[in-house]
């Protein structure tokens, strides 16, 4: 077969997942290069002065930041240096994730649901399919790097050149690209969508944690990690063009490899074969909460690390802040000592609010599941047997109840523990538990909103989202903003003591509490009382 | 004894009537076929009667109780193959097997391995790389490796090969010995033929005939080839004749049961060669139903919700 006919109607795919992928694309656009373009203007309001600007690069130069967000300029540490710095990273991963979903949707994923046996069928050519999703990749690639290049340097901050704004998005492109390549291999190695998804994440993930340790350890080391690529570009400070030029050039070396297994397989095989599962069910799965816990057991654990290691990393920056203080008394004059808790504990409530908010989507997620299962048809099985909804529901309520009290549990103990490795003088475990606990009442009342809606309008499951967004949007932005109380008390969130600044009081907990737990079981009568779908 | 009766089922989803006044009877060792075409609300009823649908109207009892509200005593009793199985892509044919018998209440071993080399299943492999006839095997094994007394299968065999067919016919020949019921919505109408000793009719969400076959058949015509000495005349003029065509063959035309008599005393003085009939077949009685009443591309039958 020529190569002509290897790639027949490539064009036109191309312009069929364009067309497939009108609203997938731009939103990821907009949300990354969203982030990228606040985030400058706001450093130079917080950091206006130099000086201001060198004790901000003071605090980074501890280990724990370098293996977050990476080794930074921090000598010369200008609005540009320090977004590219605190920045950059971050959102090339986030770029990385935004190709491995997209190039799994269009390559293994479609293949799986058999509608690349419907492409094949027709005058297409055996890679067109392939081909016109790394082209449609490569477009996303070229307009990410474009926008968040032309966008930083129209910001007009004097720090942040054309160059180095140029070589900002094209180092966020090109991470994207090479990820589009690794996806596509995977896509060819492995049977399964998630399987195409799980590998690539674990590069990515991979990727961004042997960077870290390698930045603390051994930075010529981090070579070997292309996300290492990324902070070695020096945007804003050397402008380093050829790790980016390197990195680009190594994503289409992995599209030529991912075009070769392509052309060498069948059509959904893979060079992975997905090895047999167990012969029969374990006592454990043999319960419709067996069930529930079991289909959710690889996002529980993922989630769970996840939240271990927010609080671990929350925690490691205490001992720097401990010390900061110590040496700077104008801050310390500033954010007068409030009684009976320390500075370093005046930070805990804002760390909280976020590491709740995060620790609620979980459980959410949990609870969820149900509807998920109800939609797909998978329900009727359970109910066609002896399984009573309440049984059902119920089962997917203790696994959300308990998993959202894991989940703080978690990264309560994440923080506290690398706190205490980093502090001379350590917070108590009872202060970071507790005020991390102080929360959990208020996750109860989302897990009962959720249920409440899952029990009585169904179709509006994923407003629940909207909520815990709206409540992020509040209280992590509330105080920025200056907004009234009461948009704070639209949120469970916003009732909760601020532990250990304000004093705990049983009320507002007990009555959070209560809440949860009726609309939880509101949410329970109103599931046994309507139709399944 | 009655397993299974359902007075005056009406359930309407917002405006749209989907069941109207349906009535139903199945009774024990009994095997009850239910046909009708696409949307005539097979599926709705059975997922009624399994208490997944609360009926807006009617009586329904399964084994005398009420089939919302004891739902689960009746479940435990009851196996149910949907028609479009969707499994859990990450769990292995055999895991779901044993949770289904597990929930059931009740566990047959021996059955499950004699069931599973029966119907060809390998059990390790995950469901998500399984065709839609293997889905449907699992949901099988599965039913009838309980020890249920109603078995309710919603198009059981629609993605089964002939091979398997066969095997899931044998399966419910079984349990009929068993003393077992079934209640068996299918699109295949030979099967239907070959199983059920009742059959009811749904369309657009009313039963419209129901019965034993051979009671039905009394409502239809029997399909007749004949060849003469002399050719026939004025047929055409006689009661209950129909679709008259001549081929090399003879004359062949069909006839309303209840003019059999009448028909074969007219044809029989002009000297017979050679007669054939044919009973009428389940899908003539179909088809007959909704000739003149749809057009001929909406008499399709089965499908899925």
């Amino acid at each position: 077969m020529s190569l002509k006919n290897l790639v027949a109607k490539t064009g036109q795919l191309s312009r069929f997942i364009l067309r497939l992928d009108r609203i997938r694309i731009p939103l990821w656009l907009v949300g990354i290069s969203f982030f990228t373009l606040i985030v400058p203007p706001a450093f130079k309001e917080l950091y206006a002065s130099q000086q201001e600007r060198d004790v901000m690069a003071e605090t980074m130069q501890n280990p724990a930041m370098i293996a977050m967000v990476g080794p930074g300029d921090l000598a010369n540490y200008t609005v540009g240096a320090m977004t590219a710095h605190q920045m950059l990273l971050m959102t090339a991963v986030v770029a990385g994730l935004m190709s491995i979903l997209l190039v799994t949707r269009h390559t293994r994923a479609d293949e799986e649901d058999g509608r690349i046996e419907m492409i094949r069928s027709l005058p297409a050519g055996r890679l067109s399919y392939l081909n016109a999703t790394l082209i449609v990749s490569l477009i996303t690639c070229i307009v990410l790097a474009l926008i968040n290049g032309v966008g930083l340097y129209g910001l007009g901050i004097e720090s942040m050149d054309l160059e180095g704004s140029m070589l900002y998005g094209t180092a966020l492109g090109a991470t994207a690209l090479f990820f589009a390549g690794v996806t596509a291999i995977f896509a060819q190695l492995t049977e399964s969508s998630r399987g195409t998804i799980g590998y690539s994440l674990a590069v990515l993930l991979g990727a961004y944690l042997f960077r870290g340790i390698t930045d603390v350890s051994n930075e010529s080391l981090s070579w070997i990690s292309p996300l290492g690529w990324v902070t070695k570009a020096e945007v804003y400070s050397a402008n380093n063009w050829w790790p980016i030029v390197l990195m680009v050039g190594a994503s289409f070396v992995l599209f030529v490899v991912a075009n070769y297994l392509n052309a060498i397989r069948d059509l959904e095989r893979g060079f992975m074969p997905s090895k047999p599962g167990r012969k029969y069910a374990s006592r454990f799965l043999q319960s419709p909460m067996g069930l529930a816990l079991r289909l959710q057991k690889t996002g529980l654990i993922a989630w769970a690390v996840g939240m271990y290691i927010l609080g671990a990393s929350y925690g490691s920056v205490f001992g720097d802040m401990e010390g900061f203080f110590q040496s700077n008394e104008m801050m310390a004059q500033l954010l007068q000592e409030a009684e009976g808790a320390s500075l370093t504990e005046q930070f805990l409530p804002m760390l909280m609010v976020v590491i709740t908010l995060l620790a609620t989507v979980p459980p959410i997620m949990a609870i969820n599941k149900l509807r998920g299962e109800e939609k797909k048809g998978r329900l009727d099985h359970l109910l066609g047997r002896a399984v009573s909804r309440v049984e059902l529901m119920g089962g997917y309520l203790i696994i959300s109840i308990l998993n959202g009290f894991v989940m703080v549990s978690l990264a309560a103990i994440g923080l506290w523990s690398a706190a205490a490795a980093v502090m001379d003088d350590p917070l108590s475990f009872s202060t970071v538990y507790g005020a991390a606990m102080g929360y959990y009442p208020a996750i109860l009342v989302m897990i009962g909103v959720a249920s409440f809606i899952i029990g009585f309008v169904p179709k509006w499951t994923n407003f629940i989202w909207m909520y815990v967004l709206f409540s992020f949007f509040v209280l992590y932005l509330g105080g920025l903003f200056d907004f009234p109380e009461w948009v704070g008390k639209l949120t469970p969130y916003g009732f909760v003591p601020q532990a250990p600044i304000e004093e705990v009081t049983f009320m507002p907990l007990f009555l959070l509490s209560v809440l949860g737990v009726a609309l939880i079981f509101a949410g329970l009568a109103g599931f046994r009382r309507r139709d399944l779908e | 004894m009655s397993v299974l009766t359902v007075k005056n089922l009406t359930k309407k989803f917002g405006k749209f009537t989907a069941l109207d006044g349906v009535n139903l009877e199945v009774n024990s060792g009994e095997i009850f076929g239910f046909i009708g075409p696409n949307g005539a609300g097979k599926s709705t009823t059975i997922r009624v009667l399994l208490g997944i649908l609360k009926a807006t109207e009617g009586d329904i009892k399964v084994f005398g109780k009420d089939a919302w509200a004891d739902a689960v005593e009746i479940h435990k009793r009851v196996a149910y193959v949907p028609g479009d199985v969707n499994l859990w892509p990450n769990l292995t044919g055999g895991e779901v097997i044993d949770l289904f018998v597990k929930l059931r209440g009740s566990n047959n071993q021996s059955r499950r391995e004699e069931l599973i080399k029966k119907f060809d299943l390998d059990p390790t492999k995950k469901c998500r790389t399984y065709s839609k006839g293997n889905r449907q095997k699992v949901a099988l094994i599965a039913a009838f490796s309980s020890d249920a007394d109603l078995y309710i299968l919603d198009e059981p065999t629609s993605g089964l090969d002939p091979l398997m067919e066969n095997v899931f016919q044998e399966c419910v020949m079984d349990v009929k010995k068993q003393g077992k019921s079934v209640l068996l919505s299918s699109h295949i109408l030979s099967e239907v033929e070959k199983l059920c000793d009742k059959v009811g009719i749904i369309r657009q969400g009313k039963i419209i005939e129901t019965g034993s076959l051979s009671e039905l058949r009394h409502l239809t015509r029997t399909q007749i080839l004949v060849d003469t000495k002399q050719p026939i005349t004025g047929l055409s003029e006689l009661k209950g004749i129909h679709e008259v065509i001549e081929s090399e063959q003879g004359l062949s035309f069909q006839v309303d049961t209840e003019e059999m008599d009448e028909v074969m005393k007219y044809i029989s003085q002009f000297s017979i060669i050679k007669i054939e009939s044919a009973p009428p077949t389940l899908e003539d009685l179909f088809m007959r139903h909704y000739e003149g009443t749809e057009t001929a591309s909406d008499t399709g039958v089965g499908g899925g919700k």
